[in-house]
């Protein structure tokens, strides 16, 4: 018998090309936000609210990730960002690869924010670096106040929580005092946001805070 | 469903690590999984198993050690696990505190049994 001893990453290879994709961002000043959700919660619907309210302030590209079609790149699309879709085929989660082969279809240069929808899945993309600046984990009042809990890893990994669809709290069994608690408890440093892409509530609040997470980078090597 | 994908990885650094004509040879791999790495144990092994089963790893077996989520507190210093991921320390309830382990997904040793003698 004999033992090889190794001691590695079992997920490097991703890690290795998520490393080159922060290196590409960096030089050109990019902000990067890795958008992670349950399917349903809204992450669409915020990204074109976000993207509304940030016309003519912030440049932004998308990628959009999906298990099937490109749905979702359309409704991008329509609001004049450059935005290119990644379809899984059945694929549970994005990795460093997927995006890495993306940017060759989409031009970073003059871009201040690329947000990257992930596809809607609350256990996988926790593991896989995509090179991001950091991970935002959406959480909609009509999945119940008790999935940080039984999801602990997303939370854990995200910087900030959006609380989706607040407009409709009257209707649905989910208490914001306890999903916050709950989120909070799995990660006291998450910056919490709470929104309605229906009425527009808290949209202004939480891209503000994004604005100065892009004012903050430093400016492009390229251009 | 992200298991397969981390057995694939896994596959990769045996090939890296052991010659393809000592593939037969491999007996376990040792893995250290964190219990809030996100991966499901069972369906990690069921994944590799299906990805070598008709391959000369096939005999090949994963063996995994898991590691507990473990926090550590700033405000009174004992560092304790903390069964459901989390982070407030599970003693005094104070948030601040930082992970000590349990987010690992590492290969630490590949087994390899000795080689028949020639001839035997």
């Amino acid at each position: 018998m004999s033992v090889i001893t190794i001691e590695r990453k079992v997920l490097e290879k991703n890690d290795d090309l998520a490393a080159r994709n922060r290196e590409l961002f960096r030089r050109h000043g990019l902000f990067v936000i890795n958008l992670v959700s349950s399917p349903g919660s809204g992450k669409t619907s915020i990204l074109e609210r976000t993207i509304e309210h940030l016309a003519g302030r912030v440049p932004v590209g998308v990628i959009e990730g999906d298990v099937q079609t490109d749905l979702d790149a359309q409704r991008i699309a329509r609001l004049r960002v450059p935005v290119v879709q990644i379809v899984t085929n059945g694929g549970c989660h994005l990795d460093a690869k997927l995006v890495s082969d993306a940017l060759e279809r989409l031009s970073l240069d003059g871009l201040h924010l690329l947000i990257i929808e992930n596809v809607g899945n609350l256990v996988c993309p926790a593991g896989y670096d995509l090179g991001e600046a950091l991970k935002v984990v959406v959480a909609s009042t009509t999945e119940g106040d008790d999935k940080p809990l039984k999801y602990p890893s997303m939370f854990l990994h995200a910087s900030a929580l959006i609380i989706n669809k607040v407009d409709l709290l009257p209707y649905v069994n989910c208490h914001l005092a306890a999903l916050k608690g709950n989120a909070l408890r799995i990660n006291p440093s998450l910056a919490v946001f709470e929104t309605s892409c229906t009425t527009g509530q808290g949209i202004a609040v939480w891209a503000d805070w994004l604005v100065k997470k892009v004012q903050a980078v430093p400016a492009p090597v390229v251009r | 469903m992200h298991e397969l994908s981390i057995a694939n990885n896994i596959l990769d650094i045996i090939r890296q690590h052991v010659p393809v004509d000592q593939f037969s040879l491999v007996k376990s791999i040792r893995l250290k999984i964190g219990d809030q790495a996100g991966v499901v144990v069972d369906s990690l092994e069921f994944s590799f198993s299906a990805l070598t089963a008709e391959s000369p790893l096939r005999g090949a077996r994963l063996e995994v050690e898991r590691i507990p989520f473990v926090v550590s507190c700033r405000q009174c210093g004992e560092s304790a696990p903390s069964e459901s991921g989390i982070v407030a320390c599970p003693r005094c309830g104070s948030v601040e505190t930082t992970i000590v382990s349990g987010t690992e997904l590492r290969v630490t040793e590949i087994e390899l049994l000795e080689p028949e003698p020639e001839g035997a």
